[in-house]
C-alpha cells in the first residue's frame, strides 16, 4: 500500500475515482476528485448546491465523461460510455428528478430496456420483484400507473428497478429532497437493509442531519473539490452531534454547533403603530385539489414578522395567492395601510406595495428561458424606464440588473444567462431582488428557503430579517418550524384552511405551536 | 335517378369512402407512431408525395402493382431517412424540417413528373379486387367493403397489428417512453435516437405506401400535388386518436366519406359546386378539432429533440 498522494486502490472497492476532473464552460464542476466506493457501505456525498455532486453522478452513470482522471470498476480502469454501459457494470442510479414514464405502469417501467423485438417478460419480472420486495420489506403496486403514485412510492420503484437489474452500486441523487419526513425515515431504513445485503450505496444530500443519520462514510465536496472524508471507523466513534460539527468544520471552515440555529435578535415593535396589513374574515372556496380558506383574520404592523406555521397543504399557498390577488376570494377584506385592496388586481396590489415571493421559483416566479436581466423586471414589463413606447430599453435594463446582481450577490455567468440555468439559491436571489425593489410595504414569503442549501438559506433569512427591520410588514409562510421560531415575532398556525391560533414567539412558543399543529388548544 | 338514398348512390359513396380512407389511414397510423415516440412528423405530406410518385413509376414500368407499393414505401422511407437524420440525430427543429421536406417534395415530384409524363399522362389499368365470399353478397355494404384490393384488407389488419405492438410489445413500451419521458428510456439503457428513428422510418414506409395507394389504386395515375393534404389530415387523425390505432381507422373512414361525397353526388345526379364539396373534409377537420381537440392528449416530449443530460 502506498501512502503517496494518490489514492491507493483497494481490492474491496467496487468503484474508485482517481483525480477525476470535469469542466464546463466557465466552471470546473469537479476538480481532481478521489473517491472509493465499497460494498456494505452508505457513502454520503455531502455538499451544497453547485458543489459538483450531480456532475460526479453524471460521470458514474455514464451521462458524462471525465476530462481528466480515471474511473476504476473492480480495480480496472474503464470508461463508462453510456447509461446502458453503467447498468451493465452494475451501477444503478436513482436521479434527483424521477426517471419513470408517468403514462406507463410500474411493471412497464421496470420492463423498459429489454431488446425491442422481444415481448415483455411480465411473469419473470413479477417473480423477481416479489423476491426483492420480500427481502426488503416493501410493497410495490406493480400494475398502478406511475402518475398515480406518490413521490416516495416512485422513488421506491426506482430503487427496485436498480435491484431488478442486479445493481451492485446504487446511487441516490438528492433522493430526500422531494420526500416527507416519514418518507425520508423510510428511505433511511431501506438503505440500511440494502447495504446489509452487501450493496454499495452512494447517497447524495446537502442536509447534514441525513448525512449523519444514514451514512457510514462521508465525503464532503465544496466548489468541485473534495475537502474531506470521514471514514466508517471514525464515523462510529463519533456521536451524531460530533459528526455534524466536524462536517460543518469541513464545509465552512468554522466551528458551529448547529449552523441553522441563530439567536433571534430582540426587536421592538411599536404596538401602537397602525397595522400595515389587515386581513379580516378572508375566505376562499375549496377546489378539487386544495382546501379553501375559512375566515382568516390577522394584522401585521410595520417592522413585524408574522409567521404562518402548519403542515404543508393546509391552505398556505391559497392564503398567499389570495392576498397577492392571484386567487379569487369569496368574502372578507384585505386592507393595506387602511385602504381596502381586495377588489384590486395583482398588478395594482403590487403597485401599492404588496409583494409576493412565490415558492414555485421556476414555474411561477421566473421565465426560465429568459435572461437573468429581464427576469428582474418581469412584473414591470412595459413600464418606464425599462420600456419606452413598447420598446425594450436594453441599456437601462442591463444597468439596473447589473446593480441588482451585485447588491443581491446573484452568482450568474452573465446577465444574458437564462435564469433556469442558475442554482435554486441564485434564482431565489433574483426573486428577492425583484420583489423587495422600490415601493415594497408588505412582503409575503412562501417557503423562502425550501430546497436551498445552507449558505443560501442563511442569506435568505438575513434578507427577510432586514426587510422587517426596514419597517416593512412581513408574512413568512414556512413548513420549517425552526425557521419560524428563529425569525418571527408572532406565529399563527394554519390547519385545514383556518388559523387555529396565534402565539407570541417567546418562552415556550415551540410547544404551544406544536400542540396547535396537532390539533390541541394552545 | 332514384334519389340520394338509392342503393347505387350509397354503394358508390361507401366504396369511394373506403378508397379515400386508406391513404389517410396509413398516414394516420404512421404519424401516430412518430408522435408516440415524440417526433412531430410534418414531413409526412412529403413522404406521401414521394411514395405516390415512386409508387406510380414503379408500377408503371414494372407492370406490377405490388412492386409499385414497394417502391412507394421505399420512397417514403428515403424521405423519412432525411427527417430522421436531421431531426432525430442532429436534433434540428422538427416543424421547420417537416415543412421544408413537404415543400421540397411537392416541387421535386411535380418537376420529375413534368419531365417524364407531361405529354402522355399515362394511366394504370384498373386494379384487381379480392372478393370476399359471402360477405360481398350483402347489398350496398358488400359491394363497397368486400370487393377491394387486397392491400385494403391488409391496411385494416395493420390497425390491429399496431394496437398489439403498442400494448403488448417491448417496442411499444420503448416508443411510448421515447415520447413521454425520453430521459427515462435513456437511463434504462435504450438508445432514444434509435427508437425514434425506427418510428420515423416506419412512418415513412406507411406514408409512402399510402401515397402509392392514392396514385395507383385511387387515381390510377400520378398528378402533381396528388396528395392534396392527405398527410396533413393524417396528422390531425393521429392527434385526435390519442394514441389508439382504432380511432385512426374511424377518423379515416369519416374523412373518407366526406372526400367521396364529390363523386357520389355526381353519380346521384346532384349538382353542388365541387369546390364546396371539396371543402367538406377540411370543414370536418375543424369541427372535429373543436369538438375533440381539447381532449387530444399528446406525448409530453412531442416535438422536442432529445439531448442527454439536459433537463
Amino acid at each position: 500500500m502506498s501512502s503517496a498522494t494518490s489514492l491507493s486502490v483497494d481490492k474491496r472497492d467496487i468503484v474508485a475515482l482517481e483525480g477525476v476532473t470535469k469542466r464546463f464552460p466557465g466552471v470546473v464542476a469537479n476538480d481532481s476528485v478521489d473517491l472509493a466506493i465499497r460494498p456494505g457501505e452508505v457513502h454520503v456525498l455531502l455538499g451544497e448546491n453547485g458543489a459538483g455532486k450531480s456532475t460526479l453522478i453524471g460521470m458514474l452513470s455514464g451521462l458524462q465523461q471525465p476530462d481528466e482522471g480515471r474511473i476504476l470498476v473492480d480495480g480496472e480502469p474503464i470508461a463508462i460510455t453510456s447509461p446502458r454501459h453503467a447498468l451493465a457494470l452494475g451501477i444503478g442510479t436513482v436521479f434527483q428528478h424521477v426517471m419513470l414514464v408517468p403514462t406507463l405502469t410500474v411493471a412497464q417501467n421496470l420492463l423498459l430496456g429489454g431488446p425491442w423485438w422481444q415481448r415483455p417478460k411480465t411473469e419473470e419480472l413479477e417473480a423477481r420483484v416479489a423476491e426483492i420486495t420480500r427481502a426488503l420489506g416493501i410493497t410495490v403496486k406493480l400494475h398502478a400507473k406511475v402518475s398515480e403514485l406518490s413521490l416516495g412510492e416512485q422513488q421506491q420503484v426506482e430503487i427496485l428497478r436498480a435491484m431488478v437489474r442486479n445493481s451492485r452500486l446504487l446511487i441516490l441523487d438528492e433522493s430526500t429532497s422531494m420526500l416527507t419526513p416519514k418518507g425520508i425515515d423510510e428511505l433511511g431504513a431501506l438503505m440500511r437493509r440494502l447495504v446489509e445485503q452487501g450493496l454499495a450505496i452512494v447517497f447524495i444530500t446537502h442536509k447534514l442531519k441525513e448525512a449523519a443519520a444514514f451514512g457510514d462514510r462521508i465525503s464532503v465536496l465544496k466548489l468541485g473539490r473534495k475537502v474531506g472524508e470521514i471514514p466508517p471507523e471514525r464515523f462510529r466513534a463519533l456521536g451524531e452531534q460530533a459528526i455534524v460539527s466536524e462536517i460543518v468544520e469541513l464545509m465552512f471552515g468554522k466551528q458551529k454547533d448547529d449552523p441553522e440555529a441563530s439567536e433571534r435578535p430582540v426587536r421592538t415593535i411599536h404596538a401602537g403603530a397602525a397595522p400595515l396589513l389587515q386581513v379580516h374574515e378572508l375566505a376562499v372556496a375549496p377546489t378539487d385539489d386544495a382546501p379553501g380558506l375559512l375566515s382568516i383574520s390577522f394584522d401585521i404592523r410595520p417592522g413585524e414578522l408574522l409567521g404562518i406555521a402548519g403542515i404543508d397543504g393546509n391552505g398556505q399557498k391559497q392564503l398567499a395567492e389570495a392576498l397577492a390577488g392571484q386567487r379569487a376570494t369569496v368574502s372578507g377584506s384585505v386592507r393595506l395601510q387602511g385602504t381596502p385592496i381586495e377588489a384590486l388586481s395583482v398588478g395594482e396590489r403590487r403597485e401599492r406595495g404588496l409583494r409576493y415571493l412565490t415558492d414555485d421559483r421556476l414555474g411561477e416566479g421566473t421565465v426560465g428561458t429568459f435572461p437573468v436581466s429581464i427576469n428582474f423586471f418581469l412584473k414591470q414589463v412595459g413600464a418606464a424606464p425599462f420600456w419606452r413606447n413598447g420598446v425594450e430599453q436594453r441599456a437601462e435594463i442591463d444597468k439596473r440588473a447589473a446593480q441588482l446582481v451585485r447588491e443581491y450577490d446573484v452568482r450568474t455567468p452573465s446577465l444574458k444567462t437564462p435564469v433556469a440555468r442558475l442554482s435554486g439559491g441564485n434564482i431565489q436571489k433574483v426573486l428577492l431582488a425583484r420583489e423587495l425593489a422600490e415601493g415594497a410595504k408588505v412582503v409575503i414569503f412562501n417557503k423562502p428557503t425550501y430546497g436551498l442549501d445552507l449558505a443560501n438559506t442563511l442569506a435568505s433569512r438575513q434578507r427577510i430579517r432586514n426587510t422587517a427591520a426596514r419597517g416593512l410588514a412581513v408574512l413568512l409562510i414556512s413548513t420549517d418550524l425552526e425557521e419560524l421560531l428563529s425569525m418571527c415575532d408572532r406565529i399563527a398556525v394554519i390547519s385545514n384552511g383556518s388559523l387555529v391560533g396565534t402565539v407570541e414567539n417567546v418562552g415556550d412558543a415551540r410547544s404551544k405551536i406544536g400542540r396547535l399543529m396537532i390539533g390541541l388548544a394552545a | 335517378m332514384t334519389g340520394l338514398f338509392s342503393e347505387v348512390f350509397l354503394s358508390a359513396l361507401l366504396f369511394g369512402a373506403v378508397t379515400a380512407a386508406i391513404p389517410l389511414l396509413l398516414a394516420g397510423l404512421g404519424e401516430q407512431m412518430s408522435e408516440k415516440a415524440g417526433v412531430l412528423n410534418i414531413g409526412i405530406e412529403g413522404m406521401m408525395l414521394a411514395g405516390a410518385y415512386l409508387g406510380f413509376v414503379g408500377a408503371f414500368y414494372s407492370g406490377s402493382l405490388w412492386l409499385g407499393f414497394l417502391t412507394g414505401a421505399g420512397g417514403g422511407i428515403a424521405v423519412a431517412l432525411v427527417m430522421a437524420l436531421l431531426c432525430v440525430r442532429i436534433g434540428l427543429n422538427q416543424i421547420v424540417i417537416g415543412i421544408a421536406l413537404t415543400l421540397g417534395l411537392e416541387g421535386l415530384t411535380a418537376l420529375l413528373h413534368h419531365f417524364q409524363f407531361s405529354r402522355s399522362y399515362p394511366r394504370l389499368p384498373a386494379v384487381d379486387v379480392t372478393v370476399i365470399p359471402l360477405l360481398s353478397g350483402i347489398p350496398v355494404i358488400g359491394l363497397a367493403l368486400f370487393r377491394q384490393h387486397l392491400i385494403v384488407y391488409l391496411a385494416v389488419a395493420l390497425v390491429f397489428a399496431m394496437g398489439y405492438i403498442y400494448r403488448r410489445t417491448q417496442l411499444g413500451l420503448n416508443l411510448q417512453a421515447a415520447g413521454d419521458k425520453p430521459a427515462a428510456l435513456d437511463v434504462a439503457g435504450i438508445d432514444v435516437a434509435r427508437t425514434r428513428t425506427i418510428a420515423v422510418l416506419t412512418t415513412g414506409a406507411l406514408a409512402g405506401l399510402g401515397g402509392a395507394f392514392l396514385a395507383n389504386v385511387g387515381a390510377g395515375l400520378f398528378i402533381p400535388f396528388i396528395t392534396n393534404g392527405a398527410g396533413f389530415l393524417g396528422i390531425v387523425l393521429a392527434m385526435l386518436a390519442r394514441g389508439r390505432p382504432v380511432w385512426v381507422l374511424f377518423g379515416a373512414l369519416l374523412f373518407g366519406v366526406c372526400l367521396s361525397l364529390t363523386t357520389a353526388m355526381q353519380v346521384a345526379g346532384i349538382n353542388i359546386p365541387t369546390d364546396v364539396i371539396q371543402m367538406l373534409p377540411f370543414l370536418a377537420v375543424m369541427i372535429m378539432l373543436v369538438l375533440f381537440g381539447r381532449r387530444a392528449s399528446l406525448p409530453a416530449a412531442l416535438g422536442i429533440p432529445y439531448e442527454r443530460g439536459v433537463r
